[in-house]
């Protein structure tokens, strides 16, 4: 069961991922912008990122005092690539750019880059609040990390392999999502947590004037906006080859059913996100730990089981 | 000829990121040359065909350098973190002990008898390196890991069964006398309001 599930594309393939991803995160962006104008009493709202990203991009950069430029650069820049690399292994259909054995770990990987980046970030400004901001991303990543990856080794273990293609592979009698639910769900908190989206917003908070994105403006500020989004929608289409059975669908090509999927979970999230309080930095570790982390590991161990009793038989 | 050159590359930047680390003054930017060096050396192994090795590599580095901003808040106090520092300390022993390291470890290389070059490896690259280097120790390994695992988390809780902000699981209030910051002013109804509800879950086999 290795290799033959997806076919990789040519060349011009990372240019068509990350086009596509850009246009994912574009649609979430739209999204809130309408979402947003609905809760104010508004119609239309659809063109507000457009405005929003046009003023950012006239606006003059503001610098600070002895802020350590490159690594600030590095933080400011690197969620969207965190976000590009992240979609490299990630199946469309049946086509990917690159079909590295460990896809899912190399997702995890990409995903522990967030945690340097926030911090960069936060840290390469030289000023206060921004620091604290990058500081709270790294309590809050320190308690998502282990839940997020043991629901990571669920779809892993049930496939018996860390290739994106096989784990997709794997779903065609039943998704994953069906059997291991709390994977999922933890799966789907963990992409919330780490594209900064609430509740884990704490290290962008407006009670420490922006956080992370206190100094940040013009490009920079729009980089790391971006880079959000870019990482939700990357999440979303992991969420949807991990455990909504990639494009497996009726009547459509495989690569509009993962589109469709991704596109619905992805608006799912970004409407979720915004009923959801903020959580405070503190507030994460025990839930996710005493409660999350050994609810995972059951999980776990069910689907370990499952899947033995299943070669068995 | 591609990937040799990929592969100079990689190495000089694993290197140079190396040499970087002690010349900077500042501990972020030590830690992420690190990391930046340990990151050539993951990519290089992607190239041998190790590529959980490799991947994992970038992964655990990255996060202990974002772990040791952590510890450097934590354990330095806030001054020596945050300012420009000098990375190299004991100086004359450091360095006769990375030469001397050295040394050691070049004359190990050039006097080993390597094996000889056989067909291109096949199958599971990373299973076999690991079947080579523990052999039969294997399922010890596999068996150990988990519990070192329990054992780290079951330590860390016993150890610090409650947060700097005691806010979860419910825990007796503080004292006031010496905490006179904004933090406990503000959560004061709070406090209460939780001691209130989580008397009845049965917490007293924690205190």
């Amino acid at each position: 069961m290795s290799g033959g599930a997806v076919q990789q594309l040519p060349y011009w393939g990372p240019v068509a991922a990350v086009a596509a991803l850009a246009v994912l995160a574009f649609s979430a962006a739209v999204a809130d912008g309408v979402m947003s104008a609905r809760a104010g009493g508004m119609r239309r709202g659809g063109f507000a990122p457009v405005a929003e990203g046009a003023r950012l991009l006239r606006q003059r950069r503001r610098t600070t005092i002895a802020a350590d430029a490159v690594l600030r650069q590095v933080g400011v820049a690197g969620l969207v690539v965190a976000a590009a690399l992240k979609v490299a292994v990630l199946p469309v259909g049946a086509w990917v750019v690159s079909d590295l054995e460990v896809g899912l770990v190399w997702f995890n990987a990409m995903d522990v880059l967030v945690w340097a980046f926030v911090w960069l970030a936060g840290w390469g400004a030289n000023s206060v609040y921004p620091l604290v901001g990058g500081y709270r991303f790294l309590a809050l990543a320190l308690a998502y990390e282990l839940p997020l990856m043991f629901a990571l080794t669920g779809p892993a273990v049930a496939a018996g392999s860390l290739r994106m293609g096989d784990i997709v592979a794997a779903q065609e009698g039943l998704w994953f999502v069906v059997w291991m639910p709390v994977a999922f769900l933890v799966f789907v908190a963990a992409v919330l947590a780490f594209s900064l989206q609430r509740p884990f917003t704490a290290p962008i908070s407006a009670d420490l004037g922006g956080g992370v994105l206190a100094e940040l403006s013009g490009m920079d500020r729009l980089l790391l906006l971006g880079g959000r989004y870019s990482l939700l929608a990357a999440g979303s289409g992991f969420a949807v080859d991990l455990f909504l059975g990639g494009g497996s669908g009726p009547w459509f090509p495989d690569w509009l059913w993962f589109l469709a999927k991704t596109v619905a979970l992805l608006w799912l999230l970004v409407a979720l996100r915004r009923r959801i309080p903020q959580l405070r930095p503190e507030q994460l570790m025990a839930p996710a730990w005493v409660v999350g982390l050994p609810l995972v590991l059951v999980q776990l161990l069910i689907v370990s089981i499952i899947t033995i009793a299943g070669r068995g038989s | 000829m591609l990937e040799t050159v990929l592969f100079a590359a990689l190495a000089v930047l694993a290197v140079a990121a190396g040499v970087a680390v002690f010349r900077t003054d500042s501990m972020a930017r030590a830690s992420y040359a690190l990391a930046a060096s340990f990151v050539a050396v993951g990519l290089m192994l992607l190239q041998f065909r190790l590529e959980y090795i490799g991947v994992i590599t970038v992964l655990m580095m990255v996060m202990e350098m974002a772990i040791m901003a952590i510890f450097m808040i934590m354990f330095m106090g806030m001054n020596p973190a945050l300012m420009p520092m000098d990375m190299v300390h004991s100086k004359k022993v450091a360095a006769s002990a990375a030469v001397g390291l050295f040394l050691l470890l070049a004359t190990g290389i050039l006097l080993a008898d390597w094996p000889e070059g056989r067909a291109p490896a096949t199958g599971n690259l990373t299973e076999s390196l690991g079947g080579a280097v523990m052999g039969s120790k294997m399922l010890v390994m596999l068996v150990v890991s988990p519990v070192l695992f329990a054992t780290l988390v079951s330590a860390l809780v016993l150890a610090n069964p409650r947060g700097r902000y005691a806010a979860y699981p419910a825990v007796p209030a503080e004292d006031d006398a010496d905490d006179g910051g904004n933090q406990h002013g503000a959560h004061a109804d709070d406090d209460g309001n939780h001691h209130g509800g989580h008397g009845n879950h049965g917490d007293g086999g924690h205190q």
